[in-house]
């Protein structure tokens, strides 16, 4: 053992460099390394709640139904029930919060109609669509269609 | 004590191998339990999405409704969802072994709808098809993320960590169905987040909500009554380059082969 020992100096030296070598690492990891990482994976946990905190804009349609109820009785049995109201309407969760102060826009009828309704051969064949000057002669659609239920059309 | 090199070697790969266990293991016994969020649970919840492009009508209201969500630049070229047109020409009947290359386009991202460019009656066929994060599986753009950045969150969703980013850029160029990009607002990279703010809190996606002829459909299948599972069971579905087995979990039904 003693012959072992005799000239082990260095090797002392050099587990001592190790050593401070292995604490500055652990430090500088407990310093870099943020709060939550690798509690899932390797991210910071706290960046799902950061991505859920964004505010809604779209209400969903069943917060629209609570008050409108009238105009679901009208679009439920039609050939637009399956619409949500915020796909024609816009985004509406600031109404929702205060009905009384933000009232929505009148949505452009015209626009909405025909992004769907004018003929395109990428539609589906199935999907109706017409040619706004043959079919109406490029008048504006709700003067005979009501827009919740198309068909049958207005008295 | 006599030791050959063989079993040097087997001896010291087999402790290396098990002192990364144990790391590993410690790591996980110093995490603790994840925290949860209040009234959500990310362990019981695995998102999925359902296109039909044969409902597709390419009216652009997911795109625009995309963008008043998540607060995306009107400009063109910032996406998360956008509609592509795909324009397949006739065959030419006398030089049949020739490719028929697919036309693509997809003005604004489908924004303000698609002007008609196409006449009937030529033998071609055209069809809308949305795009979006397919929310990968084994995503390539976590792969390559240098700092941890992006990863899969617990219930499947690929999400940015947006005070992480650097906005190397790396994952734009790994993600290959070009669902990334730098927003230059901040410099950081964007993407879909299916709507993760809206689906933790019981709505569906922006694009779901607004999409008027059903093409879109969110699922959950730790959900066992989630309908989309019988959509999967009862329909033929396919998802983009199911070669690079990326794990999508965004599937489409009615995709044709001419789909990039």
């Amino acid at each position: 053992m003693r012959e072992l020992l005799r000239d082990a100096e260095h090797l002392f030296r050099l587990a001592g460099v190790f050593a401070a070598l292995l604490i500055v690492f652990l430090v500088a990891r407990a310093i870099f390394t943020p709060e939550g990482f690798g509690v899932y994976g390797h991210y910071r946990a706290g960046a799902l709640e950061e991505v859920r905190a964004r505010e809604i804009n779209y209400a969903g349609r069943d917060a629209c139904l609570d008050c409108h109820d009238d105009i679901a009785t009208v679009k439920k049995k039609a050939q637009h029930a399956g619409i949500g109201c915020e796909g024609c309407h816009g985004p509406l969760q600031a109404h929702v919060a205060d009905p009384s102060t933000v009232v929505p826009q009148k949505p452009d009828a015209k626009f909405l109609c025909l992004v769907c309704h004018r003929e395109n051969l990428a539609k589906p064949r199935n999907f109706p669509q017409i040619n706004p000057k043959e079919h109406a002669d490029d008048d504006h659609c709700i003067r005979c269609h009501d827009p919740h239920a198309p068909l049958p059309l207005k008295e | 004590m006599e030791m050959g090199r063989r079993e040097f070697l087997e001896k010291s790969g087999k402790y290396i191998m098990l002192f990364g266990a144990a790391t590993k293991a410690w790591d996980f016994i110093l995490a603790g339990t994840p925290e949860e969020a209040p009234g959500y649970d990310v362990t019981r919840h695995w998102w999925a999405f359902y296109i039909d492009i044969e409902k597709c009508i390419g009216c652009g209201n997911c795109v625009r409704a995309c963008k008043a969500e998540n607060n995306v630049l009107r400009e063109p070229f910032y996406f998360r969802t956008w509609v592509e047109r795909y324009h397949i020409p006739p065959p030419d009947l006398a030089n049949l072994s020739e490719d028929r290359l697919p036309i693509v386009d997809s003005p604004n991202g489908g924004y303000d709808g698609f002007p008609e460019r196409y006449r009937d009656g030529d033998g071609s066929k055209s069809f809308f098809v949305p795009k979006m994060c397919n929310h990968c599986t084994d995503s390539p753009c976590t792969q390559v993320c240098p700092v941890g950045a992006t990863f899969d969150s617990p219930d499947g969703v690929v999400l940015v960590d947006k005070t992480y980013c650097l906005g190397c850029r790396y994952c734009v160029q790994a993600c290959p169905y070009g669902c990334r990009y730098i927003d230059p607002r901040v410099q950081t990279v964007d993407k879909c987040t299916l709507c993760y703010h809206r689906i933790t809190k019981g709505l569906t996606t922006a694009c779901c909500e607004t999409c008027p002829t059903g093409a879109r459909l969110l699922g959950d299948l730790k959900d066992p009554n989630d309908p989309l599972h019988e959509l999967l069971r009862t329909q033929k579905v396919q998802v983009l380059k199911p070669y690079l087995a990326t794990g999508a979990k965004l599937v489409y039904h009615g995709l044709d082969g001419a789909v990039r």
